[in-house]
């Protein structure tokens, strides 16, 4: 198993799946199949994605320590900018297609409509996030200061939930699916902190304060 | 190039979507519907020549409407993949995929309240009850995207002639369809279902008001709400209830499926107006399907000069 995560062709299969999306995207847009307002759909659909990419990145350490596979470690960062990627051509639907580059709109739609400017707060909180995610920064910064700042994730995460259940007219259910989803995996971390479970690998990762790896 | 204009020919000569889409389904219900007929033994005339008899039929003999618009008609596959019926599934393709389960034929709507004639009437009955027009009308969304439709059907006070308001009714309530069975995406929608939609009796008594059988020539897909539905181009598309069941004259203004859900955002008047906003997003522009940029959102949805009488002396800010 353990070798499995550490084989080079593991990132780069992970990346070309988690390109699928994109690239379902794009076959879709050849055929036809984008509905009557193509606008709409692309915004939802890499809205949608970008939602699932931090789900996804923040659910890496619960599993990795439940499972006990902490090479999962090494799949990480690309999850999380693959949630910004998402989160970029969501942003850049809404500016070019829906706004058309027109500035003093869109700060209007930020300032004016709740669900816009949560939705972009959730977006710039990722931002620092992309910059300093290479091995430079990290230790530029020191492994506890940027673990601080990479800890604005579950900010973006929840922010990205509620821009979600505000936009929706009534069918709140999937809104609320992905803000269970986000709450069971803050709880875990609340939980793994304060009731850490002995002689188990978090217990041993504990123990070593040099535990950021890239 | 020669036969390209060819007036004989209509949408409706062209195999219903529906029908080569589900083809394995129209055969196995084909299949059944007939041999159901000739159990019952001479009844096939009778029902296979009935405008109704499925969705997709095409209807003969319709007149022009002074109140349609010139613009650019949206393709028949558009409208027909693209709906807000939530009792259908929340996503706009959802209705074309699951409504297969809806059976419009055979209908009947019952008219009931401060009527001196209430009675059933069934969907034949409202095929014949006027002449049927073509109706193209801009068709907007409270979630700013907008439509041109040539709707089938005419003037709603027509069938309301039929039975005859009192001096008592002050509104019209319409009834949605609804079957927990045959809808069981509708229990995710988040709102209460069966849909009621309602109108104060002059904007129904409106000749823009329309009970709608029919789209492009033909009866109503079953995701456009067949097979009989209200259609009110100067308000937002949700007030326009569709597969109708009851229509009810009353005193008292219904309450409504929206502004029960939300009051703040959906208001029971409704009324297609740029200067209003929704509290979540503006109403200012709107995007016409099929086209890249965003049009101005106009007052009434371009319906002024026919309904603006309606409202005179009311604050339409404060009667959204």
């Amino acid at each position: 198993m353990r070798d499995i995560f550490l084989s080079k062709w593991t990132k780069a299969v992970v990346f070309v799946v988690c390109l699928w999306p994109l690239g379902s995207l794009g076959w879709d847009a050849l055929h036809n199949h984008l509905t009557a307002n193509p606008i709409e759909y692309i915004t939802h659909t890499t809205g949608d994605w970008t939602l699932r990419f931090l789900l996804i990145t923040l659910a890496i350490t619960p599993l990795r320590k439940i499972l006990t596979l902490p090479d999962l470690i090494r799949l990480r960062r690309m999850l999380g900018l693959f949630a910004f990627f998402y989160g970029c051509l969501h942003f850049t639907t809404y500016i070019w297609l829906d706004k058309f580059f027109d500035l003093a709109e869109m700060w209007k739609d930020i300032y004016k409509r709740p669900y816009i400017t949560i939705g972009f707060l959730a977006f710039t909180l990722l931002i620092p996030l992309a910059i300093t995610s290479t091995a430079g920064w990290i230790r530029r910064m020191g492994g506890r200061r940027w673990q601080m700042l990479h800890r604005a994730i579950y900010v973006s995460a929840i922010a990205g939930v509620i821009h979600y259940y505000w936009l929706v007219k009534s069918a709140v259910i999937r809104p609320l699916a992905y803000g269970a989803i986000v709450g069971v995996l803050l709880l875990w971390r609340l939980a793994d902190r304060f009731w850490p479970r002995s002689g188990t690998l978090q217990a041993s990762l504990k123990s070593q304060p040099q535990k950021i790896q890239t | 190039m020669l036969f390209r204009r060819n007036p004989e020919l209509t949408h409706a000569d062209v195999t219903p979507k529906h029908l080569y889409v589900n083809r394995r389904k129209f055969l196995k219900d084909a299949g059944f519907t007939g041999a159901a007929l000739l159990a019952a033994g001479g009844g096939l005339w009778e029902l296979a020549a009935s405008p109704g008899a499925q969705a997709g039929t095409k209807l003969n003999g319709l007149s022009k409407s002074p109140f349609s618009t010139t613009e650019k008609q949206n393709t028949y596959d558009d409208v027909s993949h693209y709906n807000n019926y939530y009792e259908f599934g929340v996503d706009k393709t959802d209705p074309a995929r699951n409504s297969h389960t809806l059976k419009p034929y055979p209908w009947s709507v019952s008219i009931e309240g401060e009527v001196k004639k209430p009675r059933q009437i069934t969907i034949d009955e409202i095929l014949k009850l006027a002449p049927l027009e073509e109706r193209i009308y801009r068709h907007r969304c409270v979630e700013a995207w907008s439509i041109v439709v040539p709707w089938i059907g005419y003037s709603f006070s027509a069938l309301a002639k039929l039975v005859e308001p009192t001096p008592q009714a002050k509104y019209v309530a319409f009834e949605s369809f609804y079957d927990r069975k045959q809808m069981p995406e509708a229990r995710y929608a988040g709102i209460d279902f069966p849909y009621v939609e309602g109108l104060r009796l002059d904007e129904a008594m409106n000749p823009l008001t329309l009970l709608c059988v029919g789209m492009y020539g033909e009866t109503l897909p079953n995701q456009d709400g067949a097979p009989v539905r209200m259609v009110i181009p100067w308000k937002y598309g949700f007030k326009s209830g569709k597969s109708l069941v009851k229509i009810r004259f009353q005193k008292e203004q219904p309450p409504t499926t929206w502004n029960r859900m939300a009051a703040n955002e959906y208001g029971f008047y409704a009324n297609v107006n740029p200067t209003v906003d929704h509290p979540r997003w503006s109403q200012a522009k709107e995007r016409r399907l099929g086209e890249f940029f965003k049009r101005n959102t106009l007052m009434f949805n371009g319906y002024t000069d026919q309904v603006a009488s309606l409202y005179t002396g009311m604050d339409l800010k404060k009667f959204y």
